[in-house]
């Protein structure tokens, strides 16, 4: 019996009526890390001495009688793109290896002033760029239930150290499905809130428009716990939405009688796993046990989603990525001397004169193969000429999906479906084939691509031992629906208290 | 392909066989506190990258935040340029590598600017050029980028970055090509120098970057004989680096002879070779060719997800147009008609910035007599103010007191004769006008005195009352010149008079 085997909310009460100290459940979080953590591989960098500080620093004021934050004393993992001035923020990626960044994003600076413990940052694809965390430049994290598979990704990191109960609660970022997907894959909880409801300051872009911060852990209600801490308009990031912040915890104790729920019936009946398939189907039979109403909708221009998301999501990270050029912090490519340079480049260097080998020279080198990719693309659809073939026309079919939730949002509360269409599968198995690694993205990129809301929560495990994801969405600042619902199944079902066996 | 002309240049000073076609891009930095995107400092002459944060340096994470002051202000000079301001406006990012801009994309306005479609009047009493409306394409906000210093360190080939002025707020304002000789030129940038000015929109020095002119010039020549006459265009050349209006009106009047002599060496017309930039070199006054710091023409121009549309109601842009300070168009217009002062002396005074302009208001205001205010202002005034190398705020007779001077002339009480040397006295030793007056013993003479002090002279001066009779008028002077040294406040011109109507009176 492990502390950790309890859920965030138990640790709280835990703490609260001083059963528990911080440094105790710090210091089982820690060696749990330091026992479990090198096979899976989820952390990038643990604040072993820092989250020791804040613990008794907590300690000290709960026990003077001092007050303390909301989440005083829980341990919470950060993936990698989110700024934090007293860890390392790399982005998984050879470009930022030994950046610091000299500011917290707002949601750290939100975890401080709520004594939460930052642990440690955790492992992801090269500036989310991903769905396996394969493409990470520093480390390989494997899938705690079975470990020849992926986590699923981008937020791989963050998923594989819920999943192995090494902390309890975790930031994600989902940009086309980042924090749904790996939660998917790794059997927990995972929350996309709407666009703007939590702010980006500090988060390291990758797509502008899509990036979202998320809570990623064992249950609804500790995703509850987690958003309430982090969400709310931010002076800082001009897109987050001066939106009140309801209160999480009470909403999900609410019944869900009545609900209406919408099953995303084509995405169901396509090229979807059965065993996942009959998973989602059994989910659907729980929750209208529960008294929602669940009817089949369409969201008939989802099926260009993937295509609009690998159109403008480049197009930003092509932008967003170009400050990386060697010039004012992370990585630089070290000038070759004559000799070390092959016959094309000292032609090149010809032409191109010192200043711009440097940028391709570090360039080329800083970043890894699914970045370049991308922001090739991204490259190539912004240039004069393909602009408006491109860009344009992506962001008009992005309104078409948004029409297509508004108008399904008028019939019902909440659409369900599939997170993924297959479990997680093997290393090695898509990152040769880039495409099928996008096409998997099919059912979550449309959330991204509309702003709104979306949850991962699990409903099922395969024959092989793999978890299943149930996929909840909802209209614009329906966190309190999705949650409900989720927190619901979760009362009803045991699916998120499985844990992955242990080797 | 028209074959090289064969005729030779036109001596000089001969009628220029073609018209030159010029027009300006203006970066105006807006009179802010902080930055467009940040909360950091503008202010010039700070140590190299002390005012910068992690927003301005681009840093991973950090987004921008619209400075609403700066909109503002922008908004201010656009409805004084008679621009439309759209209702919805939005951010693009210009994509473009270079060590001073640390995003690798500057924060522009691309195809929604915050205003289009105005115009700048020039109307030049002081006849350097004809009236023109000069119309403006658009006028938009963007931030400024970094400053490379190259080479600063001797011996060493490096070159050093300095972030304090990225993200300064720029108001890029674009003309027509409307403007038709480097003069045209010089007086667009006056009279919008002047226009910020008045707005308190920009204090517009040059030196500190304030304010930076970038002119497009080429030529249109007439060749043939056909009718219509067929025109033939020279390529367009960018001209950069010019950091004075002087600096703009010689590197345009050097470039249109290169361009004139480049054609006809070459016959190359428009489209027939890349746009190109020449910097202008003010030392040997020439424009070279310069490698434009934007390597690739393709900024791939997008909206910049980070920020949200500015969007301005019509009730938002009214209440904006109802504070806006009087122009100098306008103002010029009232001192002609309410003041009565003639339009060369309105522009030399609306020229001369608000400051001034305020002070002649006052100075006519206090006399009532806008002429008059005018003479003194345009001459004792500004002369004074050259001489002692005195602004108009640091001018030490305030505006009333120049009022009162003028207002003790006209009531008789100041004789004009001893006004400029009061005037003097009042500058060099900054008195009040009652102090100077009572120091220089200067008191109004009451007229019975004069006509009582004129029948003692004619009395004792009979040669002079019949040389008068005569005619030799001038013979009165010696008479004027007897009463002035008898009272040093008799004003001759006066006495004079009133002489010769007691020897009329005395022969009637
Ligand atoms: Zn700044």
């Amino acid at each position: 019996m492990s502390l950790l085997d309890h859920s965030a909310l138990e640790l709280l009460a835990l703490l609260q009526s001083n059963q528990v100290r911080a440094e105790q459940v710090v210091t089982e979080s820690l060696s749990r890390i330091e026992q479990l953590d090198p096979p899976i591989g989820s952390f990038l960098h643990v604040n072993h001495d820092g989250a020791l500080a804040a613990a008794r620093d907590v300690d000290r004021r709960r026990h003077l009688g001092q007050p303390v934050g909301a989440l005083a004393g829980l341990p919470v993992a950060l993936k990698d793109l989110i700024c934090t001035i007293d860890q390392p923020t790399t982005c998984a990626s050879r470009m930022l290896a030994n950046f610091r960044p000299p500011y917290d994003a707002t949601v750290v600076a939100r975890l401080r002033a709520a004594d939460a413990i930052l642990i440690g940052k955790t492992n992801l694809d090269e500036f989310a760029m991903g769905s396996s965390t394969e493409s990470s430049a520093l480390q390989r994290t494997r899938n705690p239930w079975n470990r020849d598979h992926v986590p699923g990704g981008s937020s791989g990191g963050s998923a594989a150290c819920i999943a192995s109960d090494l902390v309890p609660l975790a930031l994600g970022t989902d940009t086309g499905g980042s924090i749904r997907q790996p939660a998917a894959f790794c059997g927990i909880t995972g929350l996309k809130p709407t666009y703007g409801r939590v702010s980006r300051y500090g988060l390291i872009a990758f797509a502008s428009s899509l990036d979202q911060i998320g809570p990623m852990c064992r249950s609804a209600a500790d995703a509850a716990l987690l958003l309430q801490a982090t969400a709310g308009h931010d002076r800082h990031d001009s897109t987050s939405a001066d939106v009140e912040v309801p209160d999480y915890l009470k909403a999900i104790a609410q019944p869900i009688s009545g609900l209406r729920i919408g099953i995303l019936r084509q995405q169901l009946d396509s090229d979807v796993d059965p065993e996942i398939h009959r998973a989602v189907t059994e989910a659907t039979y729980v929750l209208k046990s529960l008294g929602a109403l669940c009817q089949d909708i369409d969201l008939p221009h989802s099926q260009y989603g993937v295509a609009t998301y690998y159109v403008i999501a480049p197009c930003e990270a092509s932008s967003n990525l170009a400050r990386y050029d060697g010039v004012h912090y992370g990585f630089r490519a070290t000038q070759l001397t004559a000799a070390e340079l092959t016959a094309s480049e000292s032609a090149d260097l010809e032409s191109e004169g010192p200043l711009v080998r440097m940028y391709r020279r570090t360039r080329e080198t800083g970043f890894g193969a699914e970045v370049k990719r991308r922001i090739m693309l991204g490259t190539y659809a912004l240039s004069a000429g393909y602009y408006d073939a491109y860009y344009l026309k992506a962001q008009r079919v992005r309104r078409l999906i948004r029409q297509d939730f508004d108008r399904a949002y008028q019939q019902v509360d909440a659409l369900l479906g599939p997170v993924t269409p297959t479990p997680a599968f093997r290393f090695g198995e898509k990152s040769q084939d880039p495409l099928s690694m996008y096409l998997g993205d099919l059912f979550t990129v449309s959330a991204n691509l509309a702003g709104l809301p979306g949850l991962s929560i699990p409903c099922g495990i395969t024959v092989q031992g793999l978890p299943i994801g149930l996929h909840l969405q909802g209209p614009s600042f329906a966190e309190p629906t999705l949650l409900r619902l989720a927190h619901a199944f979760q009362q009803a079902t045991d699916w998120h208290a499985r844990r992955p066996p242990t080797s | 392909m028209t074959p090289p002309p064969t005729s030779t240049p036109p001596p000089v000073g001969a009628v220029r066989p073609y018209t030159v076609i010029v027009g300006l891009e203006v970066h105006v930095q807006l009179a802010t506190h902080t930055k467009l995107f940040c909360r950091c400092p503008v202010k010039f002459g700070a140590p190299p990258n002390t005012q910068t944060c992690p927003v301005c340096i681009g840093l991973p994470g950090a987004l921008p935040v619209l400075n609403e002051t700066a909109y503002y202000l922008s908004v201010v000079t656009a409805l004084a340029l008679n621009c439309e301001i759209p209702a919805y406006t939005k951010w693009d990012r210009k994509n473009y590598y270079y060590p001073d801009l640390p995003k690798g994309y500057q924060i522009s306005q691309f195809d929604l600017p915050m205003s289009c479609n105005g115009w700048l009047d020039l109307s030049d009493a002081q006849g350097r050029c004809s009236n023109r409306r000069i119309r403006i394409i658009r006028a938009h906000l963007e931030e400024d980028a970094g400053k490379s210093m190259h080479d600063e360190i001797a011996g060493r080939a490096d070159t050093r970055i300095d972030l304090n002025r990225t993200g300064t707020p720029l108001l890029e304002i674009v003309s027509q090509p409307d403007l038709r000789s480097s003069a045209e030129a010089k007086a667009y940038l006056t009279e919008l120098k002047l226009l910020l000015t008045y707005l308190g929109v920009s204090d517009c020095n040059m030196q500190e970057g304030s304010l930076r002119v970038d002119a497009n010039v080429n030529l249109h020549i007439p060749v043939g004989s056909g009718t219509p006459e067929e025109i033939i265009e020279t390529p367009i050349v960018e001209i950069k680096n010019m950091n004075s209006f002087r600096a703009v009106e010689r590197a345009l009047d050097f470039e249109v002879d290169r361009q004139y002599r480049e054609w006809q060496a070459t016959g190359k017309q428009k489209g027939e070779m890349p746009k190109q930039t020449r910097g202008w070199d003010d030392i040997h006054e020439v424009t070279k060719p310069q490698r434009s710091k934007e390597e690739s023409s393709d900024y791939r121009y997008f909206p910049d997800p980070d920020l949200v549309p500015v969007t301005t109601t019509t009730d938002q842009l009214e209440a904006i147009r109802s504070t806006l300070k009087e122009l100098p168009a306008a103002l010029r217009l009232r001192l002609i008609t309410d003041y009565g002062v003639t339009p060369y002396d309105a522009d030399v005074i609306v020229n001369q910035g608000r400051t001034l302009a305020d002070y002649f208001l006052a100075v006519a205001d206090q006399c009532g007599d806008g002429k008059q205010a005018c003479n003194w202002v345009t001459q004792e005034v500004l002369r004074s103010m050259k001489e002692g190398n005195l602004t108009i705020e640091s001018f030490p007779i305030p505006s009333l007191e120049l009022g009162r001077l003028i207002q003790s002339v006209q009531a008789g009480k100041l004789p004009r004769s001893r006004a400029k040397e009061v005037f003097g006295v009042m500058l060099e030793q900054i008195l009040d006008l009652d102090t100077t007056l009572s120091r220089l013993g200067i008191q109004a003479v009451d007229s019975g005195a004069l006509t009582d002090l004129g029948r003692e002279l004619l009395a004792a001066n009979p040669k002079v009352v019949a040389d008068v009779q005569a005619g030799k008028e001038q013979a009165i002077g010696a008479l004027v010149g007897q009463a002035k040294k008898s009272n040093p406040n008799v004003d001759p011109g006066v006495m004079r008079q009133i002489l010769l109507d007691l020897i009329r009176q005395s022969a009637g």
